[in-house]
């Protein structure tokens, strides 16, 4: 082979190496994002908190939804299970860590009581709670055909929704202790974990070098104009991209492992894997719960921050939010859900709100009519404008629609998503190319046994077949 | 029926333990019985031929064996332990794999983690799979497993293969895969459901080698197949089905010589 | 001959929980909420009017989840995918249906733009057209029919744009598309009609039953009735009571009288006809069905017509007994519809229908021991699973269609 050849051949490797253009795949996306977005910023006139803020906000939701995403990734990429009563399992996970952290004895009357832990116990006590919920679930439902499971966690996911509005589980009392969901006016977050980012800025927990350190950073932030209130979301922001950044380790390498060979074969044929002495229901059951575990985790996170959630956030849209972006970036490929959660929120999710207040700010927009026949009728008389402000009044009933048409679109034109048509070495090893091209240490075919180049070539052959 | 019977009765008390005994297997689908009150031991270490037309319930059985069908009555004791009823990755994991009519490979998995698969002592914890220190034993473990892995595949001559999508094999190369992973299980007993169907004579020729090989390690096989004259000349003991009867057991011979084994198949490809 | 020779059901069965003890555990417990119930009933705790008006709403609800729930058991065994957008279909042609019957009832009286979108934006209302059985009854049978086939036309629209080139893609696969048009109907709804409720029809009239002086009556009221002005005397009676027991209208008279007719004619027609037979062969079986020249696209597109058209005119009746609809209502009825679905045995039309009417008791008699009413839905999805985990083939095994 040439020495050309020889080159053309490591580049290519390079290239092929996952790891390296994954992540080079979700920053330079990221960055694109960015710029899109700094450039729809200053032609709305946004000042740099503006700007700071419309960024962090990009990225705090992409980061959230990335990792529910990871979630039903590992449920259905991965093992399988249809998985359609995410917003469930998220709110159950929220609730328990509210009710965790609510004070014993609120200050004002209306806010329900509870148990009155710190956050660290709340949030770990939210995630358990999402988990075991899982494992109610998982126990018996497991063994239902997809299909059915389906119908199971949808109606279970309504069942939470609804008894969290309920005013018996409002505020209730056991073995003395009372607590509550709020009932239809929701609960009050105490356990925000973004507080905790909070107290480090304003008093540095109350350790000397952490508040010398605090200080700093908001006073270089505040050199180029940036707000207190702005730096500490941007700083819960970072936190946020950090969990999402070990969550998708610990998917990525639950996933090339026994366990995740395990649960891809389920995935592709269970009566074969249970034939090779496989206990399929155990792995199902354990596939499931970790990534319920995970969808509280990644709940707790956004709605922690909001300091209120109410169960009408947990309706069956959230759940489809979840699947488009696992659909988007391809069921199976944990760098495609978390490009899915990128695009899916900077262009589905936040885009049309932006490209309406570009709009706004250019054009003169009148007054949205009163009905569409209305809007429809001045086209009669040579007049867009109020159809236009009719579209940009219900633009969330058309980003809705528009959600559906994506979702159809994407099964029939693109089914493997963005990047689910690549495999990942199901193994702790990469057992998926020959030790030559991958230049490390793993056990390749026994020495003089067959020529590595000769198996490459004979692989083409049986492609072909 | 009794000469059935009574044949196997007699050779038990010279003979040594079963390794596999089923009695009185039954297994009816909405009115068909498709195995009715079938009752054979197997000798450990062997190859036992199990033939009869279309329809005779000979897949049938091998799913009520292996519980992927639950029967109806009988019982199956396996290596001294009563199995029947017991979840089908349990009896797998005794050391009892089959394989399918029309060869299950995981399609969208490569050769190679298809055989990585099967190795059923391997640690599957997901908390060992992502904790740092814990990962690099799994790990080791799979190195080992991998060298295992790739010693079959080259038993079966399928070595250049390892990369590829097991979707991509044609219909021989993945019923010799079929095998190869199941050894990756470390059984001691293979239950074939038809091995050379759609597999060409060169690749019979070598699949068959890999079978008397493994027949002379003391692996024991109990294969189904419509080719009679393969079955008669590769095995030591033939087991004749008909409508979910089992009509006759014996020696092919003995088998050759049964009057209504010649009836079932209309007299004949077996005497011919 | 099997061409393949592999039979193994695509679930294992090993996962069909086929426990009999939890069969008769739930019977037991059923048993023992019976007699609880009418122990209450005797001691007074619970007045008999109570129980009536929760067993009358039951059914009621009940024969219109079963009605609407053909559609979704047709296509769920014929096309082999559960279908989300049953739902919304039900809305989106609900919402049609009563424009049309709007247009009908007032044009030339009103404006055109507030009669197509039910008065949004303006001030027009329900009162100003007057629409009940009694007073309009052409205009009611009208959008009885008129439902049904917009719902029909839509159904087989949406066949032909998403779910017919989705033929052989897999049948999760086809849930999430379905999704996708639950969606889009759902929120084109709300861009048309806005996402407020709309009122639609007038109070219907009513009928007290109850007995007047130990003869059973039927009043016009229950003042009337206690007062002794009757409609309908029957012409024997037993003791001396006079009390009201429950009030009944007309429309809801309607919806009872509309969808057993429509049970029995659909009866006939997938019992006596070729369509019916090719249907049950269709669901046992496509590539059989084709293979035996069974037109399956054109059986098809007749499980949509059907199906669609039950399940507009189910939405039509719900709207016009509760006077009001909003964009959520098929919605909110689509996962009461699946349970009556799966509980009846899916694929069974009087399975529909018995656990239409299952599913409609059990939200309504809950309440004789729920504290609140928001818990009853949950209640009746906890038999959905409860009914999925113990006896997924429903109470009705097998029988597929008709
Ligand atoms: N799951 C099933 N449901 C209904 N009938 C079945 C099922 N499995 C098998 N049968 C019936 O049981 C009988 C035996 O079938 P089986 O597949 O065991 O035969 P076989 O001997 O393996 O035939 P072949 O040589 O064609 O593979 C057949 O009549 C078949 O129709
Ligand atoms: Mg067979």
């Amino acid at each position: 082979m040439s020495r050309a050849g020889n080159v053309v051949e490591s580049v290519r490797a390079r290239l092929a190496d996952s790891d390296y253009s994954d992540r080079s795949l979700i920053v330079g996306t990221m960055l694109a994002i960015y710029v899109l977005y700094l450039l729809v910023g200053f032609s709305l006139g946004f000042d740099v908190n503006g700007q700071v803020n419309a960024l962090q906000r990009i990225t705090f939701l992409t980061a959230v939804f990335a990792m529910a995403g990871l979630a039903l990734n590992l449920h259905w990429g991965y093992t399988g299970l249809f998985n359609v009563g995410i917003a469930g399992f998220m709110a159950v996970g929220v609730y328990a860590m509210g009710m965790a952290t609510a004070p014993q004895n609120p200050e004002t009357t209306t806010a329900v009581p509870g148990l009155g832990l710190p956050i660290p116990v709340g949030i770990l006590i939210g995630i358990l709670a999402a988990a075991l919920a899982g494992l109610i679930v998982a126990l018996p439902a497991l063994r239902l055909r997809a299909d059915y499971l389906a119908i199971v966690t949808l109606g279970l996911s309504e069942i939470v929704r609804l008894s969290f509005s309920s005013n018996t589980l409002g505020e209730f009392t056991i073995a003395g202790t009372t607590m509550g969901t709020g009932g239809n006016s929701g609960i009050n977050l105490v356990g925000d974990p973004s507080k905790i980012v909070r107290q480090f800025y304003e008093t540095g927990f109350g350790i000397g070098p952490l508040s010398d350190l605090s200080g700093a950073i908001l006073d270089s932030f505040a050199s180029v104009g940036i707000e207190q209130i702005v730096v500490i979301n941007l700083s819960y922001t970072v936190v946020v991209v950090g969990i999402l950044g070990f969550v998708y380790v610990l998917v990525q390498r639950l996933g090339n492992s026994p366990f995740g060979r395990s649960l891809k074969a389920i995935k592709e044929d269970e009566e074969t894997t249970q034939s090779l002495g496989k206990n399929t229901q155990l792995l199902k059951a354990k596939s499931f719960v970790i990534g319920c575990g995970l969808l509280g985790l990644a709940a707790i996170l956004w709605q922690g921050s909001r300091g209120l959630t109410t169960p009408d956030t947990y309706m069956i849209e959230l759940t489809v939010f979840i699947w488009v972006v696992v659909i988007i970036g391809g069921a199976g490929s944990n760098t495609g859900t978390v490009l899915g959660a990128a695009l899916f929120v900077s262009i589905l999710d936040e885009g049309p709100r932006f490209f309406r207040d570009i709009v706004n700010a250019t054009f003169d927009i009148p007054r949205a009519p009163t009905s569409i026949v209305e809007a429809v009728g001045s086209i009669g008389e040579g007049d867009l404008m109020p159809l236009l402000a009719y579209v940009f009044g219900e633009l969330a009933a058309l980003q809705f629609v528009l959600l559906g048409v994506v979702l159809i679109l994407i099964i029939k034109r693109r089914p493997e998503g963005l990047m689910g048509h690549r495999k990942e070495p199901a193994s702790t090893l990469d057992i998926s190319r020959p030790a030559t091209e991958r230049g490390d240490g793993a056990p390749g075919p026994p020495a003089g046994s067959s020529d590595p180049e000769a198996g490459t070539g004979e692989k083409e052959d049986a492609t072909d077949e | 029926m009794s000469e059935t019977e009574t044949a196997p009765t007699e050779q038990e008390e010279t003979a040594p333990e079963p390794i596999l005994s089923v009695t009185d297997l039954r297994k009816e689908f909405s009115g068909i019985t498709a195995v009715d009150s079938v009752t054979f031991d197997i000798e450990p270490s062997g190859m036992t031929g199990l033939i009869g037309p279309n329809g005779a319930g000979k897949s049938t059985t091998f799913n009520c064996i292996t519980n992927l069908v639950s029967p109806d009555g009988g019982t199956v004791v396996f290596d001294g332990e009563d199995v029947t009823g017991m979840p089908t990755y349990r009896i797998a994991r005794k050391g009892l794999i089959r394989t399918f009519q029309i060869a299950r490979e995981l399609r969208e998995m490569t050769v190679l983690e298809n055989m990585m698969l099967t190795a059923n002592e391997q640690n599957e914890s997901p908390f060992h799979a992502v904790s740092p220190g814990l990962r690099d034993n799994v790990r080791r473990q799979e190195e080992r497993l991998l060298e295992t892995a790739w010693e079959l595949l080259e038993f079966f001559d399928i070595d250049h293969l390892a990369y590829s999508y097991a979707g991509t094999l044609s219909g021989g190369q993945r019923k010799l895969l079929e095998l190869a992973r199941a050894l990756m299980a470390d059984p001691e007993m293979l239950m074939l459901d038809e091995p050379f169907a759609g597999v060409n004579p060169t690749l019979e020729e070598r699949l068959l080698d890999r079978l008397h090989a493994l027949t002379q390690e003391g692996y024991t096989f109990l294969v189904v197949e419509h080719d009679i004259k393969l079955i008669m000349s590769n095995c030591e003991r033939v087991l004749v089905m008909h409508q979910g009867e089992l009509l006759a057991d014996g020696p092919p011979e003995f088998v050759r010589e049964d009057e209504r084994v010649i009836e079932a198949y209309l007299g004949g490809e077996v005497s011919g | 001959m099997p061409p393949n020779g592999s039979y193994l059901p695509q679930g294992n069965p090993q996962y069909v929980v086929r426990n009999y003890y939890l069969e008769l555990i739930f019977l037991g417990i059923l048993l023992l909420l019976l007699v609880d119930l009418l122990n209450s009933v005797r001691t007074g705790a619970l007045p008999l009017t109570r129980l009536l008006t929760f067993v009358w709403d039951g059914i009621i609800i009940g024969l219109a989840l079963g009605l609407a729930g053909v559609g979704l058991s047709m296509t769920y065994s014929i096309l082999g995918f559960a279908n989300v957008s049953h739902g919304d279909a039900m809305t989106a042609g609900a919402f049609l249906g009563w424009s049309s019957v709007f247009l009908l009832v007032g044009y030339g009286d009103e404006a055109f733009g507030q009669l197509l979108l039910l008065g949004v934006g303006g001030d027009l209302f329900a009162s100003d057209l007057g629409i009940s059985l009694f007073k309009r009854p052409w205009a009611v049978l009208f959008g009885i029919v008129a439902t049904g086939a917009l719902t029909a036309g839509l159904s087989l629209l949406i066949d032909r744009l998403v779910f017919k080139p989705l033929r052989d893609v897999g049948s999760l696969m086809v849930l999430v598309a379905s999704v996708g048009v639950a969606f889009i109907l759902r929120y084109l709804v709300v861009f048309f009609y806005k996402p407020t409720q709309r009122s639609v029809a007038v109070a219907p009239e009513r009928a007290a039953i109850g007995l007047f002086d130990g003869v059973p009556v039927i009043a016009a009221s229950r003042e009337e009735l206690v007062a002794g002005e009757s409609i309908l005397e029957f012409p024997v009676g037993v003791g001396r009571k006079t009390q009201s027991y429950l009030q009944v209208t007309s429309h809801e008279v309607l919806l009872i009288v509309t969808t057993i007719l429509l049970m029995v004619g659909l009866h006939l027609l997938l019992q006596r006809t070729k369509l019916g037979k090719s249907m049950r062969a269709m669901a046992d079986n496509e590539e059989l069905a084709r293979a035996r020249g069974i037109p399956t696209e054109r059986v098809i597109n007749w499980t949509w017509i059907i199906g669609g058209s039950c399940t507009g005119i189910a939405g039509f009746l719900v709207v016009l007994e509760r006077g009001t609809m909003s964009f959520q209502f098929g919605w909110l009825l689509l996962l009461l519809i699946f349970a009556a679905v799966i509980l009846g045995g899916i694929g069974s039309i009087y399975g529909a229908i018995v656990g239409g009417i299952v599913i409609g008791l059990t939200t309504t008699l809950s309440l004789v021991w729920l504290p609140e009413a928001t818990l009853a839905r949950p209640v009746a999805f906890v038999i959905m699973i409860l009914v999925l985990l113990v006896r997924p083939q429903g109470l009705f095994r097998g029988r597929v269609v008709g």
